[in-house]
């Protein structure tokens, strides 16, 4: 065992390059991002769900609505107060939330997640008219 | 310390009912909460929905004369629907068409039939059976026959695009997606209440779910002024059933067994 020094000091290099991306990032977390609500949302307050909900679950909300619209013709979500909503992605959600870049876009590039909604769904109605 | 074995035996008892108590406490629980929180969201069917147990549509082929009568009922759908206009014919999408008789009704051997229907293009759509062979097909149940009213539906979020629905339909009522079909959609004509497609999935008609849902009838039928009929075939007292009753009608490829819901009177 004459090279132990050796073997340690590689062990210490190895693990100085392992962990360099977190000694590298230390205290720089990237902000949370910031939601722009367009006047139409702001001015509606309450979300088809609590805004926690929406926040947290928005995505078993819209795959209820997609099973239900598609495979049942379902079409109308009554909310737990009772409020009736069209069960449509580009033509309820999108109605407020017209903003994509600023309010989906946003928050799904700052996850790391690319959902493929917006392949088929046309993202703003209200573009252009 | 000793135990004895009877020391032992009473703690495994005591431990099993202890573990055996919590889930039941906690049933009591939940129970209780439930009744306490906010009701549940559900969902429904819109109240002016149009319903049947199949919809089914009745063609009148002595109403068109000629490609004039057809363009606007194929532009209607297509432009609601936002199907592209691909400029390559085997990557065409289609969701209303015409094809001479002969081509429509391959196995209906008619010798010297009346000219006019023999030259006359018939307009041809999915038929909707009420036995269709691509929702056997279908791996995926992206394509099925809804319970409720009869449609044949794609949902596309389900295929795949391995294309066994389009071998397995009689009708060539299916388009292949081949390319991503937002390029030949004319800007100006984008319907933005309802989606593109997108590469790689198979489409067709959906006799109007969408207009259906809201209490509207399918844009074909709505810009025919009367030439086609839409409506259940399970209702007797139905304009269909009346038209189908009343005339003498035909459907295509009968013999296969599918049970078409178009009818064409000839």
């Amino acid at each position: 065992m004459g090279n132990k020094k050796l073997v340690y000091l590689g062990i210490a290099i190895f693990l100085v390059v392992v962990t360099l991306p977190f000694w590298f990032n230390r205290g720089k977390a990237a902000p949370a991002p910031e939601l722009v609500l367009t006047a139409k949302a702001k001015e509606a307050k309450e979300c088809v769900r609590s805004k926690d909900y929406m926040a947290k679950d928005h995505m078993r909300v819209l795959d209820l609505w997609r099973h239900a619209v598609v495979r049942n013709a379902e079409r109308i979500y009554v909310n737990p107060q009772g409020k009736e909503y069209v069960m449509s992605l580009s033509n309820t959600c999108l109605d407020c939330h017209s903003n994509k870049a600023e309010f989906c876009d946003r928050c799904h590039n700052y996850a790391s997640v690319r959902p493929y909604c917006w392949d088929c769904h046309i993202d703003n109605p209200k573009e252009t008219k | 310390m000793e135990r004895s074995r009877r020391d032992i035996l009473k703690l495994f008892g005591i431990s099993a009912l202890a573990l055996s108590t919590g889930p039941v406490l906690d049933a009591f629980a939940a129970e209780q909460a439930e009744h306490g929180a906010a009701a549940e969201p559900y969902v429904k069917m819109g109240g002016k929905a149009l319903k049947a147990q199949q919809w089914a549509m009745v063609v009148d082929t002595h109403k068109f004369e000629s490609e004039e009568d057809f363009t606007p009922l194929i532009d209607a759908c297509h432009k609601i629907h936002n199907v592209p206009s691909l400029p390559i014919k085997r990557q065409e999408i289609k969701w209303i068409w015409t094809a001479p008789y002969h081509n429509a009704f391959p196995m209906s051997p008619m010798k010297f039939i009346d000219e006019k229907l023999e030259h006359t293009p018939l307009l041809v759509l999915c038929n909707h059976c009420e036995n269709p062979p691509c929702v056997r097909a279908c791996p995926t149940n992206a394509t099925f026959k809804n319970p409720d009213n009869g449609i044949v539906m794609m949902d596309f979020h389900r295929c795949i695009g391995c294309r066994f629905c389009m071998a397995a339909c009689p009708f060539g009522a299916r388009s292949f997606n081949f390319r991503d079909p937002r390029p030949f959609i004319n800007p100006a004509e984008l319907n933005k209440q309802f989606p593109t497609r997108t590469k790689g999935v198979v489409e067709k008609c959906n006799f109007c779910a969408e207009r259906l849902a809201v209490g509207q009838l399918p844009a074909c039928v709505e810009a025919s002024n009367g030439k086609l009929v839409f409506g259940d075939l399970y209702d007797p007292e139905s304009k269909v059933r009346e038209l189908i009753r009343t005339n003498y009608t035909i459907r295509r490829k009968q013999a296969l067994g599918t049970e078409p819901a178009v009818y064409y009177i000839v």
